[in-house]
C-alpha cells in the first residue's frame, strides 16, 4: 500500500491539473457575468490537439521539436519530487528543492531555445521578455524556498512541509507570510496570469509566454499546454502546502483538504485576474522585484532570529 | 502577543519599501500616517498590559501621527500648490535595493549593538531601517514638502527605537511626543509656509542661489 500511495498521488496530479485552469476560467466568467467555457475545456483541447499532425517550418532544427518534450518532461520530473498534501513524492531526497528549481529553469531554457530556433523576430521578442522576467523570478523562488528551509530546519521539500505545523506558523508568522506572498506573485508570473501576462490576448505588445509557442502545433502544442497546467499545479501545490500546516494523519482527509485548497487557490487566481488589469510591461519587473524583496525579507527574518 | 507585534514590524518595513518607491505625494502622506499609527500600536503589544498610562500615550501618539500630521501635510500641500508627483531623483530598482540593503545592514548592526533584549524580534533593525528610509526620502526628493515627509518617517523610526529600549520608562516616551509636537509646530507651521511665501516654489534646488542678483544671460527683459 505504501508503494501505491505515491503513485496514486502522482496520477491524481496528472489527471487533475488541467482542471485548475477550468476553474480559473469559470471564476473569470462568473465575474464577467458570462457562462464561460466548460470546466473540462482543456481536456477537450488536449484531446483534439493530440491527434493532429504537427507542422514544422523548414528553417527549424531538432531543437524546435525537442523544446516541448523537454519542457514537459522537466515539469513531470519536478512534480514527482513535489509533496502531495504533506506526503513525499516518490522522488523526494535531501536538497530536492534546488533540483526542482533547476528543472524548471531547464524547461524554460528549452522553451526559449525552441522559440529562438524558429528564426522569427516576434518569437525572439517573447523569448527575450521571458528571460528578462526570469532574471527576477528565479532568485525570488530560490530565496523563498531557502527561507522555508530555514524556517523548518529541513532540506527536503517533503520534510519541510511535514515539519510545518500550526505552531511554526505561530512562531515564524512574518517569514511564512512573506514567502507565501512571494510564491503567489511567482505563481502569477510563472504561469502567465494576469498582472504579468494575459493568457487570452494575442496582441503582440502584451504577449510573453504565448508568443513563444505560436509556431508549435498538434501534439507539440498539447505538450506545452499540458506542461503549463502542470506548472500551475506545481506552484499552487507549494502555496497550498504552506498554508495548510495541519496534518490529521489520515491520507484521505489530508488529500481532500489539499485538493479543496487547490480549488480555493484557483478561485483566488480567477478573482485576482478579474479585479486587476494587466501591468504595463515595464512595471512587471517591479512586481517581480517585489516578490524578490518579500523572499529576501523572509530569509533575513528567519536567519536573524 | 509577540507574533502580532512582529507582524506589525514586518508591516512597518514593507511600508518603508513602498514609501521609498511610491510616486504620488498624497499616497506618501497617507503611508507615513499609517506607519505612524502602526508604530503607535506597538507599545500596546510590547507591554502586553492594558495599563492606563500606556493606553493614554498610545492614543495620543496615534491621534498625532494618524490625524494631525496628515491633516497638516495635506493643508501644506494645498497651500504650496505642490500637487504634482514627488519627483524622485533615483529610480525604482535603486530605491528598493537601497532600502533592502539598509534593512540588511540594520539587522547586522542591531545584532551587534549592546542593547537590552526587547522580546520582539527585529524591532531595532526595523527602527534603524525606518530612519534610513527617512534619510533616503530627504536626500532623493526634490521638493521641500517631501523632505518634511522624510523627517516624519525618521521620527517614526526614532519613536520605534525609543520603544524598543525604554518601554518601561515614560520619560523617553514623553520626549518622543515632544519631538512630534516640535515637528508639528516648527516644520509645518513655519518652514513650509515661509518657504512658499519667499521663494514662490518649494524645490530646494532653486534655493542654492542666495541673492537676488542674476547673471546677465539669465535676465529677461
Amino acid at each position: 500500500m505504501e508503494i501505491i500511495k505515491p503513485l496514486l498521488q502522482y496520477l491524481a496530479v496528472l489527471v487533475l491539473s488541467p482542471l485548475l485552469l477550468g476553474i480559473i476560467n469559470r471564476v473569470k466568467a462568473f465575474f464577467a457575468g458570462r457562462r464561460g467555457q466548460p470546466l473540462l475545456q482543456l481536456y477537450f483541447d488536449l484531446y483534439k490537439l493530440s491527434y493532429k499532425t504537427p507542422v514544422y517550418s523548414r528553417t527549424t532544427t531538432w531543437l524546435f521539436r525537442a523544446g516541448p518534450i523537454i519542457g514537459l518532461s522537466a515539469i513531470l520530473c519536478a512534480l514527482a519530487a513535489l509533496p502531495f498534501a504533506g506526503r513525499p513524492g516518490f522522488l523526494a531526497f535531501d536538497g530536492d528543492f534546488i533540483f526542482l528549481i533547476y528543472l524548471l529553469a531547464l524547461g524554460r531554457f528549452f522553451t526559449v531555445l525552441a522559440a529562438l530556433d524558429t528564426g522569427s523576430s516576434f518569437e525572439g521578442m517573447g523569448a527575450s521578455r521571458e528571460v528578462q522576467f526570469a532574471v527576477f523570478a528565479e532568485p525570488a523562488f530560490f530565496l523563498a524556498l531557502a527561507a522555508l528551509s530555514k524556517a523548518t530546519g529541513k532540506q527536503s521539500l517533503a520534510d519541510m512541509f511535514l515539519a510545518l505545523e500550526p505552531a511554526s506558523w505561530q512562531a515564524a508568522a512574518p517569514a511564512l507570510l512573506l514567502l507565501t506572498a512571494a510564491l503567489f506573485i511567482l505563481l502569477l508570473a510563472e504561469n502567465s496570469r494576469v498582472p504579468v501576462d494575459d493568457p487570452n490576448t494575442h496582441l503582440e505588445l502584451t504577449m510573453v509566454h504565448e508568443v513563444m509557442v505560436l509556431d508549435h502545433s498538434g501534439p507539440d502544442l498539447a505538450y506545452i499546454l499540458y506542461g503549463a497546467a502542470l506548472k500551475l499545479w506545481f506552484f499552487g501545490a507549494l502555496i497550498a502546502s504552506s498554508v495548510l500546516p495541519r496534518h490529521s494523519g489520515s491520507w484521505f482527509y489530508d488529500g481532500a483538504a489539499f485538493l479543496g485548497m487547490m480549488a480555493v487557490l484557483a478561485g483566488a487566481i480567477g478573482a485576482v485576474e478579474s479585479i486587476m488589469g494587466r501591468l504595463r510591461l515595464i512595471k512587471v519587473p517591479y512586481l517581480l522585484m517585489g516578490a524578490l524583496v518579500f523572499s529576501i525579507l523572509a530569509l533575513l527574518f528567519q536567519t536573524g532570529r | 502577543m509577540n507574533t502580532f507585534a512582529e507582524l506589525i514590524i514586518v508591516f512597518i518595513i514593507l511600508l518603508n519599501l513602498v514609501l521609498a518607491v511610491s510616486g504620488s505625494l498624497s499616497v506618501c502622506i497617507r503611508l507615513a500616517a499609517i506607519q505612524g499609527v502602526a508604530a503607535g500600536l506597538l507599545p500596546l503589544m510590547a507591554v502586553g498590559g492594558m495599563r492606563g498610562r500606556a493606553m493614554a500615550f498610545a492614543g495620543f501618539i496615534i491621534l498625532l501621527k494618524g490625524v494631525v500630521f496628515p491633516w497638516l501635510m495635506f493643508r501644506a500641500r494645498e497651500k504650496t500648490g505642490a500637487r504634482r508627483d514627488v519627483d524622485p531623483l533615483i529610480g525604482y530598482p535603486a530605491s528598493i535595493m537601497l532600502c533592502l540593503g539598509a534593512f540588511a545592514a540594520s539587522s547586522w548592526l542591531g545584532s551587534r549593538l549592546p542593547l537590552p533584549h526587547s522580546g520582539v524580534a527585529f524591532i531595532i533593525p526595523a527602527s534603524l531601517a525606518t530612519i534610513f528610509t527617512g534619510f533616503l526620502l530627504i536626500t532623493t526628493r526634490a521638493k521641500a514638502i517631501t523632505q518634511v515627509l522624510g523627517y516624519l518617517v525618521i521620527e517614526n523610526g526614532i519613536y520605534i527605537f525609543g520603544l524598543a529600549l525604554f518601554v518601561e520608562q515614560p520619560l523617553m516616551v514623553e520626549l518622543a511626543i515632544l519631538l512630534d509636537v516640535f515637528v508639528a509646530v516648527f516644520v509645518m507651521g513655519i518652514a513650509i509656509f515661509q518657504i512658499s511665501r519667499e521663494f514662490d516654489h518649494i524645490d530646494t534646488d532653486q534655493m542654492a542661489e542666495l541673492t537676488d542678483w542674476h547673471r546677465p544671460e539669465d535676465a529677461k527683459w
